[in-house]
Protein backbone atom coordinates (compact mmCIF):
# COMPACT_ATOMS: atom_id res chain seq x y z
CA UNK A 1 0.00 0.00 0.00
CA UNK A 2 1.15 3.29 -0.74
CA UNK A 3 -0.14 7.16 0.76
CA UNK A 4 0.59 8.99 -2.42
CA UNK A 5 -1.84 12.15 -0.80
CA UNK A 6 0.15 11.77 2.07
CA UNK A 7 3.66 12.72 1.55
CA UNK A 8 3.53 15.39 -1.14
CA UNK A 9 2.47 18.35 0.73
CA UNK A 10 3.15 18.55 4.98
CA UNK A 11 -0.02 18.91 6.98
CA UNK A 12 -2.19 21.67 7.75
CA UNK A 13 -0.51 21.96 11.50
CA UNK A 14 2.87 22.48 9.67
CA UNK A 15 1.92 25.61 7.87
CA UNK A 16 3.28 27.98 10.52
CA UNK A 17 0.36 30.08 10.83
CA UNK A 18 -1.77 30.78 12.74
CA UNK A 19 -2.32 32.47 16.72
CA UNK A 20 1.10 32.96 18.07
CA UNK A 21 2.98 30.62 15.46
CA UNK A 22 6.16 31.83 16.46
CA UNK A 23 6.07 29.74 19.44
CA UNK A 24 3.16 27.41 19.36
CA UNK A 25 3.72 25.18 16.20
CA UNK A 26 0.44 23.12 16.57
CA UNK A 27 -2.76 22.61 19.03
CA UNK A 28 -4.26 19.36 19.43
CA UNK A 29 -7.01 17.45 21.20
CA UNK A 30 -7.36 13.86 21.27
CA UNK A 31 -10.44 11.70 22.78
CA UNK A 32 -10.63 8.67 24.28
CA UNK A 33 -13.28 6.44 23.24
CA UNK A 34 -14.85 2.59 23.68
CA UNK A 35 -16.85 0.46 22.42
CA UNK A 36 -20.33 -0.45 24.96
CA UNK A 37 -20.29 -4.06 25.16
CA UNK A 38 -16.78 -5.38 24.36
CA UNK A 39 -13.85 -5.87 26.88
CA UNK A 40 -11.07 -3.54 26.21
CA UNK A 41 -8.25 -3.62 23.44
CA UNK A 42 -6.00 -5.34 26.07
CA UNK A 43 -8.21 -7.90 26.99
CA UNK A 44 -10.18 -8.79 23.76
CA UNK A 45 -9.58 -11.44 21.93
CA UNK A 46 -8.52 -11.82 18.10
CA UNK A 47 -11.95 -12.00 16.75
CA UNK A 48 -13.46 -9.26 18.99
CA UNK A 49 -10.47 -7.33 18.15
CA UNK A 50 -11.14 -7.57 14.42
CA UNK A 51 -14.97 -7.69 15.34
CA UNK A 52 -14.19 -3.87 16.77
CA UNK A 53 -12.27 -2.97 13.65
CA UNK A 54 -14.71 -4.14 11.31
CA UNK A 55 -17.34 -2.60 12.95
CA UNK A 56 -15.78 1.04 13.62
CA UNK A 57 -14.32 0.21 9.88
CA UNK A 58 -18.02 -0.08 8.33
CA UNK A 59 -19.47 2.88 10.69
CA UNK A 60 -16.82 5.79 10.59
CA UNK A 61 -17.11 5.28 6.89
CA UNK A 62 -20.92 5.75 6.76
CA UNK A 63 -21.03 8.77 8.68
CA UNK A 64 -20.26 12.05 7.39
CA UNK A 65 -16.59 11.23 8.81
CA UNK A 66 -15.87 9.66 5.80
CA UNK A 67 -16.00 12.46 3.59
CA UNK A 68 -12.69 12.36 2.14
CA UNK A 69 -11.14 9.99 4.77
CA UNK A 70 -8.90 7.91 4.24
CA UNK A 71 -8.80 4.34 5.94
CA UNK A 72 -5.75 3.03 6.23
CA UNK A 73 -5.27 -0.70 7.65
CA UNK A 74 -2.03 -0.65 9.94
CA UNK A 75 -1.45 -4.58 9.86
CA UNK A 76 -1.90 -4.61 6.42
CA UNK A 77 0.60 -1.50 6.06
CA UNK A 78 4.26 -1.67 5.20
CA UNK A 79 6.64 -0.60 8.18
CA UNK A 80 7.97 2.05 6.27
CA UNK A 81 4.21 3.54 5.82
CA UNK A 82 3.58 3.59 9.46
CA UNK A 83 6.77 5.55 10.40
CA UNK A 84 5.65 7.76 8.37
CA UNK A 85 2.13 8.41 10.29
CA UNK A 86 3.93 8.46 13.22
CA UNK A 87 6.46 11.37 11.75
CA UNK A 88 3.84 13.16 10.71
CA UNK A 89 1.55 12.65 13.85
CA UNK A 90 -1.47 11.01 12.56
CA UNK A 91 -0.72 7.56 14.59
CA UNK A 92 1.31 6.84 18.25
CA UNK A 93 4.34 4.90 18.39
CA UNK A 94 2.59 2.32 20.09
CA UNK A 95 0.19 1.73 17.44
CA UNK A 96 2.62 1.37 14.64
CA UNK A 97 4.93 -1.08 16.76
CA UNK A 98 1.98 -2.99 17.86
CA UNK A 99 2.60 -6.79 17.00
CA UNK A 100 1.37 -8.39 13.69
CA UNK A 101 -1.66 -10.10 15.44
CA UNK A 102 -3.38 -6.94 16.41
CA UNK A 103 -6.01 -5.69 14.40
CA UNK A 104 -5.92 -1.90 14.02
CA UNK A 105 -6.53 0.85 11.75
CA UNK A 106 -6.91 4.64 11.30
CA UNK A 107 -9.11 6.90 9.78
CA UNK A 108 -7.25 10.09 8.25
CA UNK A 109 -9.54 12.89 7.75
CA UNK A 110 -8.29 14.67 4.11
CA UNK A 111 -6.19 17.77 5.22
CA UNK A 112 -4.91 15.58 7.67
CA UNK A 113 -6.79 17.98 10.70
CA UNK A 114 -8.15 15.28 12.25
CA UNK A 115 -7.20 10.76 12.89
CA UNK A 116 -9.31 8.09 14.35
CA UNK A 117 -6.96 5.73 15.74
CA UNK A 118 -8.86 2.15 15.98
CA UNK A 119 -7.81 -0.69 18.28
CA UNK A 120 -4.48 1.38 19.87
CA UNK A 121 -4.85 1.14 24.11
CA UNK A 122 -8.59 2.23 22.81
CA UNK A 123 -11.12 1.15 20.66
CA UNK A 124 -11.05 4.66 19.25
CA UNK A 125 -8.65 7.47 19.78
CA UNK A 126 -10.23 10.80 18.18
CA UNK A 127 -7.61 13.66 17.38
CA UNK A 128 -7.57 17.10 15.66
CA UNK A 129 -4.57 18.93 14.90
CA UNK A 130 -4.25 22.58 13.94
CA UNK A 131 -1.45 25.09 13.05
CA UNK A 132 -0.64 27.41 15.82
CA UNK A 133 -2.57 28.28 18.75
CA UNK A 134 -6.17 26.81 17.68
CA UNK A 135 -7.32 25.31 20.96
CA UNK A 136 -10.95 26.45 20.84
CA UNK A 137 -11.30 25.56 16.42
CA UNK A 138 -9.74 22.31 17.48
CA UNK A 139 -12.38 21.52 20.19
CA UNK A 140 -15.03 22.77 17.64
CA UNK A 141 -14.30 20.31 15.19
CA UNK A 142 -13.05 17.20 17.58
CA UNK A 143 -16.77 17.37 19.64
CA UNK A 144 -18.59 17.69 15.83
CA UNK A 145 -16.55 14.57 14.64
CA UNK A 146 -17.21 13.08 18.32
CA UNK A 147 -21.06 13.68 17.58
CA UNK A 148 -20.60 12.10 14.18
CA UNK A 149 -19.29 9.26 15.35
CA UNK A 150 -21.26 8.91 18.05
CA UNK A 151 -24.38 8.52 16.03
CA UNK A 152 -23.47 5.02 14.69
CA UNK A 153 -21.64 3.68 17.10
CA UNK A 154 -22.44 3.14 21.45
CA UNK A 155 -19.70 4.09 23.64
CA UNK A 156 -19.11 3.04 27.15
CA UNK A 157 -20.47 5.17 29.52
CA UNK A 158 -21.58 5.54 33.11
CA UNK A 159 -22.83 8.53 34.37
CA UNK A 160 -20.65 8.24 37.45
CA UNK A 161 -17.13 7.64 35.39
CA UNK A 162 -18.49 9.54 32.32
CA UNK A 163 -16.62 7.55 29.04
CA UNK A 164 -14.70 4.40 29.95
CA UNK A 165 -11.69 3.91 29.00
CA UNK A 166 -8.44 1.50 29.54
CA UNK A 167 -6.57 3.11 31.77
CA UNK A 168 -8.05 5.06 34.58
CA UNK A 169 -5.62 8.03 33.74
CA UNK A 170 -8.08 9.15 31.00
CA UNK A 171 -11.22 8.35 32.30
CA UNK A 172 -13.90 10.68 32.34
CA UNK A 173 -14.17 13.38 29.78
CA UNK A 174 -11.51 11.15 27.91
CA UNK A 175 -9.78 14.81 26.78
CA UNK A 176 -6.34 15.18 26.04
CA UNK A 177 -5.30 18.87 24.81
CA UNK A 178 -1.90 19.69 24.46
CA UNK A 179 0.41 21.81 22.56
CA UNK A 180 3.50 21.46 20.90
CA UNK A 181 5.71 24.45 21.56
CA UNK A 182 8.86 25.89 20.00
CA UNK A 183 11.00 27.25 23.65
CA UNK A 184 14.73 27.48 22.22
CA UNK A 185 15.15 30.77 24.30
CA UNK A 186 14.29 29.21 27.46
CA UNK A 187 16.73 26.18 26.79
CA UNK A 188 19.65 28.51 26.27
CA UNK A 189 18.88 30.42 28.91
CA UNK A 190 18.45 27.75 31.57
CA UNK A 191 14.84 28.26 32.53
CA UNK A 192 13.28 26.33 30.93
CA UNK A 193 13.61 23.32 34.33
CA UNK A 194 12.14 25.84 35.67
CA UNK A 195 8.77 26.40 33.57
CA UNK A 196 8.68 22.42 33.93
CA UNK A 197 8.60 22.32 37.36
CA UNK A 198 6.12 24.87 37.56
CA UNK A 199 3.88 23.71 34.79
CA UNK A 200 4.14 19.92 36.76
CA UNK A 201 2.57 22.00 39.67
CA UNK A 202 -0.10 22.91 37.40
CA UNK A 203 -0.88 19.24 36.94
CA UNK A 204 0.65 19.21 33.53
CA UNK A 205 2.74 16.27 31.46
CA UNK A 206 5.71 18.00 29.92
CA UNK A 207 7.68 16.00 27.38
CA UNK A 208 10.01 16.55 24.58
CA UNK A 209 8.32 16.30 21.08
CA UNK A 210 10.93 13.38 20.39
CA UNK A 211 12.86 10.77 22.42
CA UNK A 212 10.90 10.52 25.60
CA UNK A 213 12.75 11.76 28.97
CA UNK A 214 15.31 12.65 27.12
CA UNK A 215 16.44 15.73 26.38
CA UNK A 216 13.36 17.77 23.81
CA UNK A 217 15.41 17.46 20.18
CA UNK A 218 14.19 21.15 18.13
CA UNK A 219 13.75 22.27 21.57
CA UNK A 220 9.91 21.24 21.05
CA UNK A 221 7.89 20.21 23.89
CA UNK A 222 4.36 19.07 24.50
CA UNK A 223 2.46 20.30 27.26
CA UNK A 224 -0.62 18.73 28.09
CA UNK A 225 -3.44 18.21 31.02
CA UNK A 226 -3.51 15.30 32.99
CA UNK A 227 -6.76 15.40 34.71
CA UNK A 228 -10.10 14.23 33.55
CA UNK A 229 -12.07 13.69 35.77
CA UNK A 230 -14.22 15.23 37.85
CA UNK A 231 -13.95 18.59 35.04
CA UNK A 232 -15.41 19.36 32.58
CA UNK A 233 -13.98 19.72 29.08
CA UNK A 234 -14.64 23.03 28.88
CA UNK A 235 -12.79 23.96 32.35
CA UNK A 236 -9.97 21.91 31.42
CA UNK A 237 -9.82 23.91 27.88
CA UNK A 238 -10.23 27.09 29.31
CA UNK A 239 -7.53 26.74 31.86
CA UNK A 240 -5.33 25.47 29.44
CA UNK A 241 -5.63 28.31 26.45
CA UNK A 242 -6.55 30.92 29.01
CA UNK A 243 -4.21 30.96 31.75
CA UNK A 244 -0.99 27.82 30.82
CA UNK A 245 0.01 28.46 27.71
CA UNK A 246 -0.04 32.34 27.55
CA UNK A 247 2.08 32.28 30.51
CA UNK A 248 4.53 30.00 29.55
CA UNK A 249 4.65 31.73 25.78
CA UNK A 250 5.43 34.72 27.64
CA UNK A 251 8.02 33.00 29.17
CA UNK A 252 10.00 32.59 26.19
CA UNK A 253 8.72 35.55 24.40
CA UNK A 254 10.99 37.16 27.91
CA UNK A 255 13.67 35.08 27.44
CA UNK A 256 14.11 35.85 23.95
CA UNK A 257 14.61 39.16 24.47
CA UNK A 258 16.65 38.72 27.22
CA UNK A 259 19.21 36.96 25.01
CA UNK A 260 18.59 39.79 22.19
CA UNK A 261 19.58 42.30 24.50
CA UNK A 262 22.19 40.88 27.12
CA UNK A 263 23.98 38.36 24.33
CA UNK A 264 23.29 39.44 21.17
CA UNK A 265 26.86 38.45 19.76
CA UNK A 266 26.07 34.51 20.99
CA UNK A 267 23.10 34.48 19.90
CA UNK A 268 23.78 35.70 16.79
CA UNK A 269 26.54 33.33 16.41
CA UNK A 270 24.29 30.57 17.45
CA UNK A 271 21.88 31.37 14.52
CA UNK A 272 24.43 32.24 11.58
CA UNK A 273 26.47 28.91 12.66
CA UNK A 274 23.26 26.77 12.08
CA UNK A 275 22.76 28.57 8.83
CA UNK A 276 26.11 27.95 7.62
CA UNK A 277 25.95 24.27 8.46
CA UNK A 278 22.50 23.72 6.90
CA UNK A 279 22.87 24.98 3.81
CA UNK A 280 26.55 23.29 3.32
CA UNK A 281 26.52 20.38 5.37
CA UNK A 282 27.01 17.06 3.28
CA UNK A 283 26.74 14.23 5.82
CA UNK A 284 24.12 15.18 8.70
CA UNK A 285 22.06 13.11 11.31
CA UNK A 286 18.25 13.89 12.55
CA UNK A 287 19.45 14.84 15.92
CA UNK A 288 21.95 18.15 14.44
CA UNK A 289 19.82 19.04 11.79
CA UNK A 290 16.87 19.56 14.79
CA UNK A 291 19.25 21.59 17.06
CA UNK A 292 19.92 23.73 14.05
CA UNK A 293 16.39 24.28 12.81
CA UNK A 294 15.83 25.06 16.10
CA UNK A 295 18.03 28.28 16.55
CA UNK A 296 17.49 28.92 12.41
CA UNK A 297 13.99 29.53 13.60
CA UNK A 298 14.42 31.33 16.84
CA UNK A 299 16.48 33.37 14.54
CA UNK A 300 14.07 33.86 11.99
CA UNK A 301 11.14 34.72 14.37
CA UNK A 302 13.47 37.56 16.05
CA UNK A 303 14.43 39.25 12.73
CA UNK A 304 17.96 38.52 12.96
CA UNK A 305 18.12 36.33 9.80
CA UNK A 306 15.70 36.72 6.24
CA UNK A 307 17.60 33.60 4.19
CA UNK A 308 14.68 31.17 4.80
CA UNK A 309 11.07 31.98 5.94
CA UNK A 310 9.41 29.97 8.66
CA UNK A 311 7.04 27.07 6.57
CA UNK A 312 10.03 26.01 4.69
CA UNK A 313 11.79 25.70 8.65
CA UNK A 314 8.78 23.99 9.82
CA UNK A 315 8.44 21.39 6.59
CA UNK A 316 12.71 20.42 7.21
CA UNK A 317 11.44 19.16 11.14
CA UNK A 318 9.37 17.25 9.22
CA UNK A 319 10.73 15.99 5.56
CA UNK A 320 14.45 15.03 7.32
CA UNK A 321 13.02 12.59 9.83
CA UNK A 322 13.66 8.86 7.97
CA UNK A 323 10.56 8.03 7.22
CA UNK A 324 9.94 11.34 4.93
CA UNK A 325 12.92 10.88 3.99
CA UNK A 326 13.06 7.51 2.33
CA UNK A 327 9.72 8.55 0.66
CA UNK A 328 10.85 11.58 -0.85
CA UNK A 329 13.85 9.67 -2.51
CA UNK A 330 11.71 6.74 -3.42
CA UNK A 331 13.65 4.17 -1.50
CA UNK A 332 14.88 2.43 1.12
CA UNK A 333 17.90 3.31 2.77
CA UNK A 334 20.29 2.97 5.56
CA UNK A 335 21.36 5.57 7.95
CA UNK A 336 24.80 6.28 6.36
CA UNK A 337 22.75 6.70 2.64
CA UNK A 338 19.98 8.68 4.47
CA UNK A 339 22.54 11.14 6.31
CA UNK A 340 23.84 11.84 2.82
CA UNK A 341 20.02 12.38 1.54
CA UNK A 342 19.24 14.75 4.34
CA UNK A 343 22.08 16.97 3.89
CA UNK A 344 21.19 17.31 0.28
CA UNK A 345 17.58 18.00 0.80
CA UNK A 346 18.04 20.88 3.50
CA UNK A 347 20.48 22.28 0.92
CA UNK A 348 18.23 21.98 -1.72
CA UNK A 349 15.28 23.67 0.56
CA UNK A 350 17.43 26.30 1.90
CA UNK A 351 17.93 27.29 -1.97
CA UNK A 352 22.22 26.06 -1.52
CA UNK A 353 21.67 23.86 -4.33
CA UNK A 354 20.01 24.52 -7.59
CA UNK B 1 -29.17 -15.12 29.51
CA UNK B 2 -27.74 -14.97 33.26
CA UNK B 3 -28.80 -12.55 35.63
CA UNK B 4 -28.44 -8.90 36.41
CA UNK B 5 -24.89 -7.98 37.42
CA UNK B 6 -24.80 -8.46 41.17
CA UNK B 7 -24.68 -5.13 42.86
CA UNK B 8 -26.47 -6.39 45.83
CA UNK B 9 -25.00 -8.01 49.05
CA UNK B 10 -25.92 -12.36 49.03
CA UNK B 11 -26.79 -11.50 53.11
CA UNK B 12 -28.78 -8.33 52.86
CA UNK B 13 -29.90 -5.46 50.40
CA UNK B 14 -27.03 -3.59 51.16
CA UNK B 15 -25.01 -2.33 48.42
CA UNK B 16 -22.60 -5.49 47.22
CA UNK B 17 -18.39 -3.48 48.06
CA UNK B 18 -16.81 -6.83 48.16
CA UNK B 19 -16.95 -9.06 45.28
CA UNK B 20 -15.09 -12.47 45.00
CA UNK B 21 -14.81 -15.78 43.43
CA UNK B 22 -14.10 -18.56 45.21
CA UNK B 23 -12.97 -22.00 43.94
CA UNK B 24 -14.25 -25.03 46.24
CA UNK B 25 -13.23 -28.34 45.40
CA UNK B 26 -13.55 -27.03 41.47
CA UNK B 27 -16.86 -25.56 42.25
CA UNK B 28 -16.66 -21.93 41.00
CA UNK B 29 -18.55 -19.51 43.76
CA UNK B 30 -19.64 -16.02 43.48
CA UNK B 31 -19.76 -13.84 46.41
CA UNK B 32 -21.03 -10.46 46.60
CA UNK B 33 -21.04 -8.89 50.18
CA UNK B 34 -21.32 -5.34 51.36
CA UNK B 35 -18.82 -4.07 53.67
CA UNK B 36 -20.42 -5.25 57.15
CA UNK B 37 -21.01 -8.95 55.88
CA UNK B 38 -17.43 -9.26 54.01
CA UNK B 39 -15.44 -8.22 56.99
CA UNK B 40 -17.74 -11.12 59.06
CA UNK B 41 -17.62 -13.47 56.55
CA UNK B 42 -14.00 -13.74 54.86
CA UNK B 43 -13.42 -15.37 58.88
CA UNK B 44 -16.12 -17.83 58.70
CA UNK B 45 -15.31 -18.90 55.19
CA UNK B 46 -11.80 -18.99 55.96
CA UNK B 47 -12.38 -21.26 58.81
CA UNK B 48 -14.68 -23.32 57.30
CA UNK B 49 -13.19 -24.35 53.42
CA UNK B 50 -9.87 -22.52 52.46
CA UNK B 51 -8.27 -24.39 49.38
CA UNK B 52 -4.55 -25.05 49.93
CA UNK B 53 -2.72 -22.60 47.97
CA UNK B 54 -4.65 -19.82 49.50
CA UNK B 55 -4.19 -20.97 52.87
CA UNK B 56 -0.37 -20.87 51.44
CA UNK B 57 -0.50 -17.19 50.18
CA UNK B 58 -2.21 -15.97 53.57
CA UNK B 59 0.68 -17.56 55.46
CA UNK B 60 3.48 -15.32 53.46
CA UNK B 61 1.35 -12.77 53.76
CA UNK B 62 0.49 -13.07 57.52
CA UNK B 63 4.81 -13.66 57.79
CA UNK B 64 5.20 -10.36 55.54
CA UNK B 65 3.03 -8.24 58.28
CA UNK B 66 0.60 -7.29 55.06
CA UNK B 67 -2.98 -7.51 56.04
CA UNK B 68 -4.83 -10.57 54.56
CA UNK B 69 -7.44 -9.33 51.70
CA UNK B 70 -9.26 -11.27 49.27
CA UNK B 71 -9.06 -10.86 45.45
CA UNK B 72 -11.32 -8.58 43.93
CA UNK B 73 -12.24 -9.76 40.41
CA UNK B 74 -13.91 -8.49 37.44
CA UNK B 75 -17.23 -10.79 37.10
CA UNK B 76 -17.80 -9.91 33.31
CA UNK B 77 -14.10 -10.33 31.82
CA UNK B 78 -12.22 -11.85 34.73
CA UNK B 79 -9.60 -9.11 35.41
CA UNK B 80 -8.62 -8.97 38.99
CA UNK B 81 -7.75 -6.27 40.96
CA UNK B 82 -4.06 -7.19 41.11
CA UNK B 83 -3.88 -7.47 37.22
CA UNK B 84 -4.66 -4.31 37.11
CA UNK B 85 -2.49 -2.99 39.05
CA UNK B 86 -0.02 -4.75 37.00
CA UNK B 87 -0.80 -3.54 33.90
CA UNK B 88 -2.72 -0.19 34.93
CA UNK B 89 -5.54 -1.25 32.10
CA UNK B 90 -8.75 -1.85 32.82
CA UNK B 91 -9.84 -5.43 31.31
CA UNK B 92 -13.39 -4.10 30.41
CA UNK B 93 -15.93 -1.29 30.96
CA UNK B 94 -17.35 -3.21 33.84
CA UNK B 95 -13.76 -3.34 36.03
CA UNK B 96 -14.87 0.48 36.83
CA UNK B 97 -18.25 -1.15 38.98
CA UNK B 98 -15.78 -4.03 40.12
CA UNK B 99 -13.31 -2.14 41.50
CA UNK B 100 -14.79 0.81 42.67
CA UNK B 101 -14.14 0.69 46.08
CA UNK B 102 -10.39 0.34 45.43
CA UNK B 103 -10.09 2.69 42.46
CA UNK B 104 -11.36 5.65 44.37
CA UNK B 105 -8.74 6.78 46.04
CA UNK B 106 -6.60 6.40 43.52
CA UNK B 107 -8.44 8.44 41.10
CA UNK B 108 -8.74 10.89 43.68
CA UNK B 109 -4.89 11.32 43.02
CA UNK B 110 -4.67 10.95 39.41
CA UNK B 111 -7.23 13.54 38.87
CA UNK B 112 -6.83 16.25 41.40
CA UNK B 113 -9.37 15.03 43.65
CA UNK B 114 -12.07 14.50 41.17
CA UNK B 115 -14.05 11.07 41.51
CA UNK B 116 -17.51 11.76 39.34
CA UNK B 117 -18.02 13.17 35.81
CA UNK B 118 -18.45 16.40 35.15
CA UNK B 119 -18.06 16.62 31.32
CA UNK B 120 -20.14 15.49 28.04
CA UNK B 121 -22.97 13.26 28.53
CA UNK B 122 -23.68 11.53 24.98
CA UNK B 123 -26.10 13.00 23.01
CA UNK B 124 -28.03 9.97 22.27
CA UNK B 125 -27.99 8.29 25.89
CA UNK B 126 -26.59 4.93 24.70
CA UNK B 127 -26.86 1.30 25.84
CA UNK B 128 -28.28 1.39 29.30
CA UNK B 129 -25.18 0.53 31.74
CA UNK B 130 -27.09 -2.91 32.55
CA UNK B 131 -27.40 -3.92 29.47
CA UNK B 132 -23.66 -2.71 28.72
CA UNK B 133 -22.76 -5.28 31.22
CA UNK B 134 -25.41 -7.96 30.15
CA UNK B 135 -23.22 -7.28 26.61
CA UNK B 136 -19.90 -7.70 27.57
CA UNK B 137 -21.17 -11.43 29.28
CA UNK B 138 -22.99 -12.61 26.25
CA UNK B 139 -19.62 -11.57 24.28
CA UNK B 140 -17.83 -13.31 26.71
CA UNK B 141 -19.69 -16.46 26.43
CA UNK B 142 -19.19 -16.43 22.78
CA UNK B 143 -15.59 -16.23 23.23
CA UNK B 144 -15.78 -19.17 25.19
CA UNK B 145 -17.76 -21.25 23.07
CA UNK B 146 -15.21 -20.29 20.00
CA UNK B 147 -12.38 -21.29 22.22
CA UNK B 148 -14.02 -24.68 22.93
CA UNK B 149 -14.97 -25.18 19.47
CA UNK B 150 -17.98 -25.56 20.34
CA UNK B 151 -19.94 -23.97 16.68
CA UNK B 152 -23.43 -24.93 17.83
CA UNK B 153 -23.42 -22.74 20.74
CA UNK B 154 -21.17 -20.17 19.52
CA UNK B 155 -23.75 -19.33 16.74
CA UNK B 156 -26.52 -19.46 18.89
CA UNK B 157 -24.99 -16.85 21.02
CA UNK B 158 -23.43 -14.75 17.97
CA UNK B 159 -27.74 -14.39 17.30
CA UNK B 160 -28.58 -13.82 20.26
CA UNK B 161 -25.96 -11.03 20.63
CA UNK B 162 -27.12 -9.47 17.57
CA UNK B 163 -30.62 -9.79 18.86
CA UNK B 164 -29.88 -8.00 21.95
CA UNK B 165 -27.55 -5.18 20.19
CA UNK B 166 -30.88 -4.39 17.68
CA UNK B 167 -33.36 -4.37 20.37
CA UNK B 168 -31.10 -1.86 22.40
CA UNK B 169 -30.44 0.63 19.43
ZN1 LIG C 1 -24.88 -7.38 53.69
ZN1 LIG D 1 -13.87 -6.32 33.51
Amino acid sequence: MTLPRITEHAGEWLRGAGPNSEIVISSRVRLARNLAGFPFVNRASLRQRQEVRDRCHERIMDSRVRLGALWVDLAESTDLDRMLLVERHLISRQHAQAGPDLPRAVAIGEDETFAIMVNEEDHLRIQVLRSGMQMAEAFEQINRLDDLVEEKLDFAYTRRFGYLTACPTNVGTGIRVSVMLHLPALKLTGEIDKVKRAARDMHLAVRGLFGEGSDALGDLYQVSNQTTLGRGESEILNDFQSTVVPQIISYEQQARQALARQRSAQLDDKIWRAWAVLSNARVIGTEEVMGLLSHLRLGVNLGRIDMVDIRTINELFLLTQPAHLQKLTGREMDPAARREARAELIRRRLGAVR
Amino acid sequence: MDAPVKDKCDKCDKKASFHSVEIVKGQKTEINLCEVHAAQESKVAKAVHTPINELLSSFVKAQSGQPVTEEALCGECGQTFSQFRETSLMGCPSCYAAFEEKLTPMLERIHEGGTHHLGKIPKRSGVAEQKQAALLRMRKQLAEAVAAENFELAARLRDEVRRFEEQTT
